[in-house]
This record gives structure tokens, C-alpha cells and sequence, in this order.
């Protein structure tokens, strides 16, 4: 077992910043993952994600911050930062001219402490033990990335930094990606995983780090995301124009929304919403439905990355003229 | 994939790799690829197309020391070949390995996957430097090899003359052969650095190995320049024929201290910056 300070966090970067020429990849970028993790790590393109997870893997120097892997930083401690550490970055690359075998051969001498006793139960773990004597050029993008994978679990690693590890690879081959994400998760395995698979990230992560442009814009616990977005509702009626001058200049309803689905707004307790309802019936307006509604992970990660330029899903509920109109009624 | 639990072997002992590790598995790459047979092969085929040659005409290098006695004795195939390969064979063959072995982990990709391992930048970077040098010296050995192998078989091994007139046994032939190669491989280690340079900074195979040779080429050309014959002492090119002083009687050891330090004066500051630039660099690709 890798030895680490009892208590340090997986990992810990504060303040990281990098800067190519008058481009800022990463900005100020802290973040926590304790050991026992499944930690997120969110963005779209250029976001700054790779980025962080070379500086953290000590393949690139930040300009200012600091990152330590279990309380070692790779810049100070070089490759013993490392121990108990495995991963990769975008794709898994090996030598085109060896076999599969052969490269992991290499990586686990590269390791050593016994790292080639692992390479058999790597490559079964990974379904790659019948093609594990062909030669990797002749691999499949997906065939590289459970290599890839092979090639981390070799380490016995404590923390698997994993960039994008589904991309590439069936449906069945992202299932079974994710069930051994879980597996290891289950077994004390610190798993940072970078991805753009919504879906995934909500299945199997505890919590988030949503970056845009080099920033951070959420840290946290998942579930406690997703509860920000509580005290929503969806509303379609008879008469959605009306029903939204009725919303609007109701007390403890607020960001009315109208699309071509219906209404949506946020209530501040049951006793909004219920004199919502009774005001809409005085007025004539037939409930067709009216539901709780939680965002979902992709609609708060496009709310907080997308640029304030970029229109609006839903149409303003009331031009200026319908909310007069609604105050003197 | 399968459903059989992660494996959770525990480590035992630490125990880090060590250079020479990394030294054997670069060796083992370089003898993967089929780019390291190209040089290897071009060092056995030159000095049996140079036999070849020899064979099929009547004279021989007569304006070259020992090309006169070339068909007098094998010791001299090897030596008159030393003397023409300076000029692109062993600059071209040192840099087809030195001007690779590391911007080919760009080129693949994989310099990521091996310094995310347990062995420090250091110790992979010094052991693909002795890669390369290792390389270069198997050219050289096979080169000299099969060019005395061959001479024996055409042409025996009687007595040579040195370059004093005095005659020299085949035994001692051999011997000074041998350590004739070694003086030759100090330039060599030269241009291995600066393409091991170049390799490093540029991230770029074909860079590398064409900046060596035009690097080459070009102190090849400066030397033939009359007005500047002050710089011809400490040109690389020049370095090459250093070996000579062996073939004395007595052996004047002059112009290999000379070519040894010119040559580290070249090598130094190249392995040094390219240590540097490995050290330091981003991995970003």
C-alpha cells in the first residue's frame, strides 16, 4: 500500500492557474477530492479540464498554485507524488510497433514494485486478453482506452485520474466502464473522472467540480446541486398567455417562464403554489398539469457554462405591455 | 468488460526502477522498429559495396592514408572506410536514432504514458541518451567489423605501415583498429548530442535528423574555405580523423585529446540543454 498522510485529501489544488501566451486555460481553479471520492469534474471543450489533470499528473507546471496529490506535490516530490496514482489524459497513447502486452510490459518495468505480477488480471479485467498479442496499431480507439485502463490498474492505484474514459466505446463497453468505475469506487478507489456524459457523472459521482473557461463555477456535492434547483414547477393550462399575467403578479411566484411546453416558475412554499391554483380556477384557467420539477445536471451545467450571449431556451413569459396589464387587473 | 473484481494485489517491497531498466526497454523499442535496421544495415552494406569496389578495379584510394595498401592487406579496408564515412555515413546514422528516440514519444504520443510511471524524467531521459549512443556504436562496430572481416577474406591480414613508415603486426593491427573506432566514436558522441538536442527542443523526427546532417554538411563546408582555416582546429567534422595518431610510431595522442575536448565543447552544452528542455518542458500533447 502506498504510503500518504493519514487525513490528506486525494487531492487538493489551490489557486491553479496556466496561461498559454494571453490565454488563460485554467483561472484560479481550486478544488478538494477526498480519499473515497467519486468526484466529477465537468466542462465543455476548453474548459480547462485536460489541463488540470496534466498538472496534477506533474506533465505540465502551473504558473501559480499548488496541487498535491495525498499531500505531495509531483512538481516538489516528483514521481513519488505519484505512488498509489494512476490515470490517464484525453486518449491512452502506446508504441504502435509493440503488442498490447508488450506495452504493458514496458509501463509495469517503468513501475516496477511488482507491477507485471498484475498484467494478466489487468488485461481480463479489461476483456483484452485475446488481443493482447496483436500490436496496438491495430487497435480500436476503444481497445486503446481499456488498455489504458489496464495500464492504470497495474499501478494498485489509490487514485485513478480518468479523462474521459467511456469516450470511444460501445454502449456496452461505457456500462461496463461505469461498472467498473463503481467497482473500484466501492473497493476505497478515489476516482476523479472527467466526462461529458451527463448521465454517467449522475450515476456514479458524488460530487462536482463544473468548469467554464478556466473558472470553477460549482464545487460540491452533487446532490446538493441538483436541490439548489428545488421549487420549480411546470404548468400547462388552458390558456398559458393568462396564466402567466396570473403567475406574474402573484405573490411568492416568481421567474415565470413560457414555452412551447408551458409555464414554468419557481414558488417559494406550497402555499404559493396552492393560491396559484385557486387563482388561475377563479380566473377561468383550466390545470392541465401541474408538476414539481428539478433540473436535471445537463440543463444547470449548460445554465452555469453557457455565455451570457447565448439565447434563452424559453420566450420572457410577459411583454412589457402583459405585465401592465396583469398589475391592473 | 468483466465482471471479475478489480485486482487488488498489494504491493510488497517498493522498489523503483532503475536506468538501466529504462535502457533495456528503449533498446527493446529501437529493436521493434524497423527504422533502426535501415542504419544498422547501411553500416554492414557500405564497406561490402566498398570491397565490391575495390575488387572490381584495378587501382585503389591512393590520395587517402592506407588507401594504397588496401590491397595489400585487410587491416586497411576498415581505415580507408572510417576515412570516407565522416563525411555523411555515421553523421546520418548517429542521427536517425539520436534525432528520434525522443521526439518520437510526441510523435506517438506516449510521453505522456511514461512519465506518469515510477521512473523521474531524469533517468528516462539519460537512459534514451545512452540509447542513441549505443545505437551509433553498434553501427560502428558492425561497419569496422565486416569492412576487417571482409579485407581479411580478399586480402589477408599481412603487416600494415603506419603513417610513420614503421610496419605494424596484425595483432597490433587489430588492437589499433579497435581503438582506432573508439577515437572515432568521440566525435560521433557529438553529434549524437546534437541531435538529441534537437530532438528534444523541436518535438520533431525529420527536424532533428535533417538539422544534424545540414549542421554536418555545413562545418564540412567552413573547413574547405581557406579564409577561414583558423576555425578548421574546432570544427566536429574535422574531429573525425583524429584516430590517425594511433597509427603513428610514436603514437601521438595529440589530436585525440584535441578531438576530445572540441568534441565534449560540442556535446556538453548540447546534453545540457536538452536536459534542461526535458525537464522542463509542458506535456501538452
Amino acid at each position: 500500500m502506498p504510503e500518504h498522510s493519514a487525513g490528506e485529501p486525494a487531492i487538493q489544488a489551490r489557486g491553479l492557474v496556466k496561461r498559454y501566451g494571453r490565454i488563460t486555460a485554467v483561472d484560479e481553479v481550486d478544488l478538494t477530492v477526498s480519499p473515497g471520492d467519486v468526484y466529477g469534474y465537468l466542462g465543455p471543450n476548453g474548459a480547462g479540464k485536460t489541463t488540470t489533470l496534466r498538472m496534477m499528473l506533474g506533465l505540465i507546471r502551473p504558473d501559480s498554485g499548488t496541487v498535491k496529490l495525498f499531500g505531495r506535490d509531483p512538481l516538489v516530490e516528483g514521481v513519488s507524488a505519484l505512488d498509489g496514482v494512476a490515470g490517464f489524459v484525453e486518449a491512452p497513447r502506446f508504441y504502435p510497433y509493440l503488442t498490447g502486452r508488450k506495452n504493458l510490459e514496458l509501463v509495469a518495468a517503468l513501475d516496477g514494485d511488482g507491477a507485471a505480477a498484475r498484467i494478466d488480471e489487468s488485461l481480463e479485467v479489461v476483456e483484452l486478453v485475446d488481443r493482447a498479442r496483436d500490436k496496438v496499431g491495430g487497435y480500436s480507439h476503444g481497445m486503446r482506452q481499456r488498455l489504458g485502463l489496464a495500464g492504470a490498474l497495474l499501478r494498485d492505484p489509490r487514485l485513478l485520474i480518468l479523462d474521459e474514459p467511456a469516450t470511444g466505446l460501445d454502449p456496452g463497453g461505457m456500462r461496463d466502464m461505469r461498472l467498473l468505475i463503481r467497482r473500484l469506487a466501492d473497493q476505497g478507489i478515489t476516482v476523479l473522472l472527467s466526462s461529458h456524459l451527463m448521465a454517467e457523472v449522475e450515476e456514479l459521482c458524488d460530487r462536482v467540480v463544473i468548469i467554464s473557461s478556466g473558472r470553477v463555477r460549482y464545487e460540491g456535492a452533487l446532490d446538493d446541486l441538483i436541490a439548489t434547483t428545488a421549487g420549480r414547477y411546470e404548468l400547462r393550462t388552458t390558456d398559458d398567455v393568462r396564466a402567466a399575467q396570473i403567475a406574474t403578479a402573484q405573490h411568492g411566484i416568481g421567474d415565470v417562464a413560457r414555452d412551447a411546453r408551458g409555464l414554468t416558475f419557481a414558488a417559494d412554499d406550497e402555499h404559493a403554489t396552492t393560491a396559484l391554483s385557486l387563482a388561475l380556477g377563479e380566473a377561468g384557467v383550466g390545470i392541465a398539469a401541474l408538476v414539481p420539477r428539478t433540473a436535471t445536471l445537463e440543463e444547470l451545467f449548460f445554465r452555469m457554462t453557457e455565455e451570457p450571449a447565448a439565447p434563452a431556451p424559453a420566450q420572457p413569459a410577459l411583454a412589457p405591455a402583459d405585465v401592465a396589464e396583469a398589475t391592473e387587473g | 468488460m468483466s465482471a471479475v473484481a478489480a485486482p487488488r494485489v498489494r504491493r510488497t517491497a517498493r522498489g523503483r526502477p532503475g536506468i538501466g531498466t529504462v535502457y533495456r526497454w528503449e533498446l527493446r523499442k529501437l529493436r521493434a522498429q524497423k527504422r533502426t535496421y535501415l542504419g544498422l544495415g547501411a553500416a554492414a552494406l557500405v564497406p561490402l559495396i566498398f570491397v565490391i569496389a575495390l575488387l572490381s578495379s584495378s587501382g585503389g584510394p591512393d590520395d587517402v592514408p592506407f588507401g594504397r595498401y588496401v590491397k595489400e592487406t585487410g587491416l586497411a579496408v576498415p581505415l580507408v572506410g572510417l576515412l570516407f564515412s565522416s563525411v555523411w555515413l555515421f553523421p546520418l546514422i548517429t542521427s536517425l536514432v539520436a534525432g528520434d528516440i525522443v521526439a518520437s514519444e510526441d510523435n506517438h504520443g506516449t510521453l505522456k504514458t511514461i512519465l506518469t510511471r515510477s521512473t523521474e524524467r531524469w533517468q528516462i531521459f539519460v537512459a534514451k541518451l545512452l540509447a542513441a549512443l549505443s545505437y551509433a556504436f553498434a553501427a560502428l562496430v558492425i561497419f569496422v567489423g565486416i569492412g576487417l572481416v571482409l579485407g581479411g577474406f580478399f586480402w589477408g591480414f599481412d603487416p600494415l605501415t603506419s603513417l610513420s613508415g614503421t610496419p605494424i603486426s596484425a595483432g597490433r593491427g587489430i588492437a589499433l583498429i579497435a581503438a582506432s573506432a573508439l577515437a572515432y566514436f568521440i566525435p560521433m558522441i557529438a553529434i549524437a548530442a546534437i541531435a538529441f538536442l534537437l530532438s528534444t527542443v523541436t518535438h520533431n523526427s525529420a527536424a532533428a535528423v535533417v538539422g544534424t546532417l545540414i549542421l554536418s554538411f555545413m562545418m564540412q563546408l567552413l573547413a574547405i574555405i581557406s579564409g577561414l582555416d583558423f576555425l578548421r582546429p574546432y570544427l566536429l567534422s574535422e574531429q573525425f580523423d583524429s584516430w590517425q595518431g594511433l597509427l603513428r610510431d610514436p603514437t601521438d595522442w595529440a589530436p585525440i585529446v584535441h578531438a576530445t575536448w572540441v568534441s565534449a565543447c560540442y556535446a556538453v552544452p548540447a546534453v545540457v540543454w536538452a536536459l534542461l528542455a526535458f525537464l522542463r518542458r509542458d506535456v501538452a500533447g
